[in-house]
């Protein structure tokens, strides 16, 4: 197998024959790379832009959104409530004892609890406004990569001031993430979709099929 | 030189062309995406300035690339990935069976993945007795209908709801099925639902390996992606050696790229990017298969090199107007379309007449050079390749080469057009000739081999006074 290594290697050397190391070549990035939106411009463009996608979006202060999350369990029939570790207890506050609710410590819940379960509840890292993404870490508060995956709706809070104007920030900030701890990303926008079938967008394949955010904004 | 029986681009053009149901499929994908592409690049302002920055990162990939694959070696081996290195399409076949082999597995979950259609890999695990099921609708459509995918985006664009319809009716065993695509979708989620919870190995190619951080990235829509990279225990990663990227920040740039060129939206569903293994979150086995495959070719090419930039968007083929009326069989590769014309060449070598075929399938319009995010120049490396298929079959065509009727047509009118006095014999000569063929001021049909030329054009008449004899004559 080191063979063809240095098959590949010198495969390599040959065909760029005579030349200096470029690797310190300076790439020109003339590109945007800081938004010029205020703060409610970003929202607003967030909102708008996760819409387009056929998600739904509710603005709400934080003292609102126990009730408004309860509103949405029993209009969704959401029973059983999938938890990462570090979720904001505060949140469940107003929902029904009778819900269960799946918590991924100290034991991991398994492939098949979470296929069965109804929905899961995270935060998240960061919102992009120009694409009305939402980006997880594998943080406090979203845990494993496989429990937004499973459960057919996903329930996103995100605050305002954790959406930024454009990707190029949103990636500055995701540095630390994969250099250090080297935990998994995930861009989500909008719900899974497919065009396969003569371009009809269908929405919701195999991931969750609904996607719910709840935006927090203090105004 | 009779290496590869595929068929020539021009001797099944027709046959597409000819199938009406497959030009309006295609016609109106094409159509549809291209118009949506408009829009959303037209929303950015700085979408020249990204454009040239993709450019000059994977120029700077590509003139260290052995750097950079010794950089991404290290950093995925840190991060808890292994790393294997595979010369050519064999070498991968042979390393993903045995590890899969290792782990006992039968049942593998595949993303879609361009680079494994490329080596063949289902044929190769199939043969060891593997099933690799692909978890794409489109390519899942393809795999069971026993047919081969016709679009690097859309691979199934080539067929209709009502076929989809009896299609899922049979192979997936449904008694009710309606040719709602929403349906379709349903009955192929429930379907692969039961096998992503059950498969131990998963399957995918990558869009970009972060070499200073090891971190690969796989960008899809619906979420079988994420399904195959997050649910086994094990994954295998298939990564074509040009698909690096030299740091994170180099991301920002791609994921503007992509996917507004490629499905024409701001951003795509799902995007996953992972940096070896993490304990206790997806697979705890994560293997990166280094392709070579014919790629240190193209880069052995100067002109051609600025192929391997290409990230597979696909624009190219919904603004080509040859693609828009063959459609993606028509190539004969994986790799259809403006920059299959290229590449396929490139990484099957001319001796393939099949590939050195392709550079022809091109009107040399441009569109394609236009709409690359990466500012790949088609029609340049076109161009270079048709030079060079002509130099190839001129040294290795032997006996029939030398008398091929376009070859001794090229020769006889290079030697015509050396010197004045033959051209100008020559022009006289044709004055003459013409009068039988001429019509209305045009040529549309010559005699003999050269009726060819004429079966698809119309040919001026040599005009009855040059502008050299008429200054001459002027007094």
């Amino acid at each position: 197998m080191s063979s063809s290594r240095d098959k590949i290697l010198q495969r390599i050397d040959q065909a760029l024959g005579n030349r200096t190391d470029s690797t310190d070549d300076v790439v020109e990035r003339r590109y945007h790379q800081i938004s010029e939106l205020t703060a409610q411009e970003k929202v607003n463009l967030f909102q708008e832009r996760v819409d387009e996608y056929k998600a739904a979006t509710e603005r709400v202060s934080e003292g609102e959104l126990p009730g408004k999350l309860k509103k949405l369990c029993e209009e969704a029939g959401i029973k059983k409530l999938v938890l990462p570790p570090g979720i904001d207890e505060n949140w469940l506050s107003e929902l029904p004892k009778s819900m269960t609710f799946l918590h991924d410590e100290p034991q991991p819940l398994s492939k098949t609890q979470l296929n069965e379960s109804d929905a899961v509840l995270t935060n998240c890292f960061l919102g992009v406004a120009q694409t009305g993404t939402i980006i997880l870490n594998a943080g406090p508060g979203q845990g494993r990569r496989v429990l937004t995956l499973l459960p057919d709706i996903h329930i996103c809070v995100i605050r305002q001031d954790q959406i930024v104007g454009i990707l190029p920030e949103a990636i500055r900030k995701l540095d630390q993430t994969v250099s250090e701890s080297g935990a998994p990303v995930t861009f989500i926008s909008g719900p899974s979709a497919t065009s396969d079938i003569e371009l009809d967008r269908v929405e919701g394949v195999h991931g969750p099929r609904k996607l719910h955010v709840f935006i927090i904004s203090e105004s | 030189m009779k290496k590869g029986s595929q068929p020539t681009f021009e001797e099944t053009a027709g046959t597409y062309i000819e199938n009406a149901q497959l030009r309006r499929n295609i016609g109106h994908a094409t159509k549809t995406i291209r118009d949506k592409r408009q829009l959303v690049v037209q929303e950015l302002d700085d979408w020249e300035e990204l454009r040239e920055a993709g450019r000059q990162i994977k120029q700077k990939v590509m003139n260290n690339l052995d750097r950079y694959l010794l950089q991404l070696e290290k950093s995925v081996s840190k991060a808890g990935g292994v790393v294997h290195w595979a010369a050519d399409a064999e070498d991968a076949n042979r390393i993903i069976t045995n590890l899969i082999k290792e782990k006992k597995g039968t049942d593998v979950v595949k993303v879609k993945s361009i680079t494994t259609d490329e080596i063949r890999l289902n044929q190769a695990l199939e043969n060891e007795g593997i099933h690799a099921l692909e978890t794409d609708l489109a390519e899942l459509i393809v795999q069971l209908a026993g047919d081969e995918p016709s679009h690097i985006l859309v691979p199934a664009i080539h067929k209709n709801r009502a076929e989809i319809r009896e299609l899922f009716k049979s192979k997936l065993n449904l008694k009710e099925l309606s040719d709602e695509p929403a349906d379709l979708a349903e009955a192929a989620r429930l379907y692969l639902r039961k096998n992503f919870l059950k498969a131990k190995v998963g399957i995918s190619g990558g869009n970009f390996a972060v070499a200073e951080t090891g971190t690969v990235a796989v960008v899809e829509s619906e979420g079988n992606g994420r399904m195959c990279t997050t649910l086994p225990d094990t994954l295998i990663t298939v990564l074509g050696i040009e698909k690096i990227v030299p740091e994170w920040k180099d991301i920002e740039v791609f994921m503007q790229l992509l996917p507004r060129s490629s499905t024409a939206e701001r951003m795509n569903p799902y995007n996953t990017f992972w940096t070896g293994t993490t304990e206790g979150d997806g697979p705890q086995k994560f293997h990166l298969v280094l392709l070579d495959n014919g790629r240190t070719n193209v880069l052995d090419d100067e002109t051609g090199r600025q192929t391997l930039h290409c990230i597979r968007c696909s624009a190219c083929l919904n603004v080509c107007p040859v693609y828009e009326r063959t459609g993606g069989h028509a190539y004969h590769s994986v790799y259809p379309g403006p920059i299959g014309a290229i590449l396929t060449p490139q990484l099957r070598g001319l001796d393939d007449r099949s590939a050195a075929s392709l550079p022809y399938a091109s009107s040399l319009c441009g569109a394609c050079y236009e709409v690359c995010p990466v500012k790949i120049n088609i029609p340049e490396v076109l161009l270079h390749l048709r030079n060079k298929v002509v130099l190839h079959q001129k040294k290795e065509g032997g006996f029939r080469q030398k008398t091929d009727p376009v070859h001794l047509a090229m020769k006889f009118l290079a030697r015509a057009f050396s010197k004045r006095s033959r051209y100008e014999r020559l022009q006289k000569m044709g004055r003459a000739g013409q009068w039988f063929y001429k019509k209305d001021g045009t040529i549309s049909k010559l005699p003999g081999q050269l009726s060819k030329w004429t079966a698809i054009r119309d040919v001026k008449p040599v005009p009855e006074k040059t502008f050299r004899e008429w200054w001459r004559d002027r007094k």
